[in-house]
């Protein structure tokens, strides 16, 4: 197994996915929303309880790969506690980092636990599976009903 | 005959110049062929060679190359013409593929045949281009799809396709070989049952024209359509065949040079056949790369192709089959060379993605089949698919990179 696959399947991503956080719904979510990667046929449904401007629950239920589950399960352990700025803030600086070609540098320390998801650079047709469950939580934070899809991800 | 297929296999390699390539260092396993094939170099060449000594245009211009070019693509037109059985060179129209093909005769030949509460008959095994162009002639005509189910092991369901296919057909369009699980279809059955109504049959024969013989009129389908590109041949070129008598009446599908005879506001002449649903300038190239891709799969022999492929998948089977925690979809006797298979708790795109850093090729997802991933409850499957080129080299490899996957897994469950 070459060292590519080893920085992409990370521990921590492989029991992310097999043992994700939050998974489930929510009784009472003030914000919903639908995500769809047409290529893996990755699904998922992002529950978003917000309370004074901040998370106070989130959660999430669906199918995918290893890569977009446990990107979920990581979102969904960050931003709760996360002020709704906050957490649109960080979708940025992450989706900038993982969309940058891997032989740029990028600022992985501003990303914190994140930062495990990073070795998907190295593969470019995956990155719509990593950035699925952050375009789905950009559309529940603006309230957006449409199904959020990765399709606009430009893959060069 | 006690011969040494993968030996014969092995020979042929020699013809693709890519299956040389290696990959992240490693030898290419190459086992996508249903999606598309290698080429051999004869077909480079024949392509390379129109280029640097003939190109033109065809059907305009009277100058040297003009000519040449124009006779090189209407002689690849009887070649193919032959290769089907087909009675006529008329009955051979040119498109981009298969798609193309499909969209061509809903439009067409749907336009002018149905009207509302006509039936259109399909099967859950479709691709998606053998799906949505039907639904949007559908909803352009009234007209209502209906669909054949299969059973559990991927084969349809023959008891209720008899139901189906009944006076209220107009059209049956089906896949001769099922691309997401290899069922090879009884479309001789089924071409017998819609004719019996007067319902005409198009037949989806991508994933066929490379692994059998095909003679369209003792078939006796209506429509027949394939793709250059995964019979070893070129992108961008692929064939309808349709019965003469059908294209006569169809109207035009595009517009355009080429398919005119005489063209004023008040009115313009089509073109006859094949012209008159060749609009523009057609691929040239790839038409030529097509023709001598049939006589390179003639020169192989039908019977050494599929005695190859069917002993391939013969090997590869139970060794997939073995591989603990993964089940084979798709388990139908009357089967092409295709595996598709699901391993519990790893998602398809995972095991793509390692297996490919082993130098393994294989497809991953819902095979543009999505309705057929419902009907099997799973979103997406992991799918070889095997080549008159591959080994049992290549299938040890792929089997071996799979174990490699589940062990990579392994190692953090446990």
């Amino acid at each position: 197994m070459n060292d590519d696959l080893r920085e992409l399947y990370q521990e921590v991503i492989i029991e992310h996915s097999q043992n994700p956080r939050h998974f489930g719904s929510l009784d009472h979510p003030t914000q919903m929303a639908q995500g769809h990667n047409p290529l893996c046929g990755d699904a998922l449904t992002l529950y978003v309880q917000c309370e004074n401007n901040k998370i106070a629950n989130i959660a999430f239920k669906g199918h995918g790969c290893a890569i977009s589950v446990a990107s979920a399960s990581l979102l969904t352990d960050t931003v709760l506690g996360k002020t709704i700025e906050d957490a649109l803030q960080l979708f940025k600086r992450f989706h900038d980092c993982i969309t940058t070609d891997c032989t740029q540098p990028i600022d992985a320390e501003s990303l914190d636990k994140l930062q495990v998801l990073m070795g998907v650079r190295e593969f470019p047709m995956r990155v719509k599976c990593a950035t699925l469950a952050w375009h789905t939580l950009e559309h529940a934070l603006h309230q957006d009903k449409h199904v959020a899809s990765t399709e606009g991800e430009d893959i060069i | 005959m006690n011969f040494d297929w993968n030996t014969w296999a092995s020979e042929q390699r020699i013809e693709f110049p890519i299956l040389k390539e290696q990959i992240y260092g490693k030898p290419l396993v190459y086992l996508d062929n249903a999606a598309t094939t290698q080429k051999p170099q004869c077909v480079i060449d024949a392509m390379s060679h129109y280029y640097l000594h003939d190109n033109a245009n065809v059907h305009r211009g009277v100058h040297a190359l003009s000519e040449r070019s124009t006779l090189a693509y209407e002689n690849a037109r009887r070649v193919i013409q032959q290769f089907i059985g087909a009675k006529s060179h008329k009955e051979i129209i040119f498109v981009r593929g298969t798609t193309e093909g499909i969209n061509l005769v809903a439009q067409s030949y749907g336009r002018l045949a149905l009207k509302a509460n006509d039936e259109i008959v399909l099967t859950e095994l479709e691709h998606h281009s053998n799906i949505v162009p039907w639904q949007l002639i559908a909803e352009q005509t009234g007209a209502i799809i209906r669909v054949i189910p299969i059973h559990d092991n991927g084969a349809l369901n023959l008891d209720i396709a008899q139901q189906l296919i009944n006076k209220k057909t107009k059209i049956l369009a089906v896949g001769h070989i099922s691309n997401a699980l290899g069922s090879i279809n009884p479309i001789k059955k089924l071409i017998e049952w819609a004719h019996a109504v007067n319902a005409k049959v198009l037949i989806d024969g991508a994933q066929a024209i490379a692994h059998m013989p095909m003679d369209v009129q003792a078939l006796d389908c209506d429509f027949y359509l394939f793709s250059g590109h995964k019979m070893y041949g070129p992108t961008g070129i692929g064939v309808l065949y349709a019965k003469e008598a059908l294209l006569e009446v169809m109207p035009p599908y595009q517009g355009g040079g080429d398919m005119i005879a005489t063209v004023s506001f008040e009115k313009t002449v089509y073109n006859q056949l094949p012209y008159k649903f060749e609009a523009g300038t057609p691929a040239i190239a790839e038409a030529l790369g097509l023709a001598v891709a049939t006589q390179f799969i003639q020169a192989l022999g039908w019977e050494h192709i599929q005695a190859h492929e069917k002993s391939l998948l013969a090997y590869a089977t139970p060794m997939v089959a073995a591989i603990p925690e993964l089940s084979i979809l798709g388990t139908t006797s009357e089967k092409a060379g295709i595996i598709s298979f699901v391993l519990d708790h790893i998602h398809p795109h995972d095991i793509g993605t390692i297996v490919d850093r082993s130098g393994v090729a294989l497809r991953v997802g819902h095979h543009c089949a999505m309705p057929l991933m419902q009907r099997l409850g799973v979103p997406a499957t992991v799918r070889i698919s095997l080549a008159l080129y591959n080994t049992q080299a290549d299938i040890d490899q792929c089997v071996a990179a799979i174990h490699d996957v589940r062990r990579f897994f392994k190692r953090v469950a446990s």
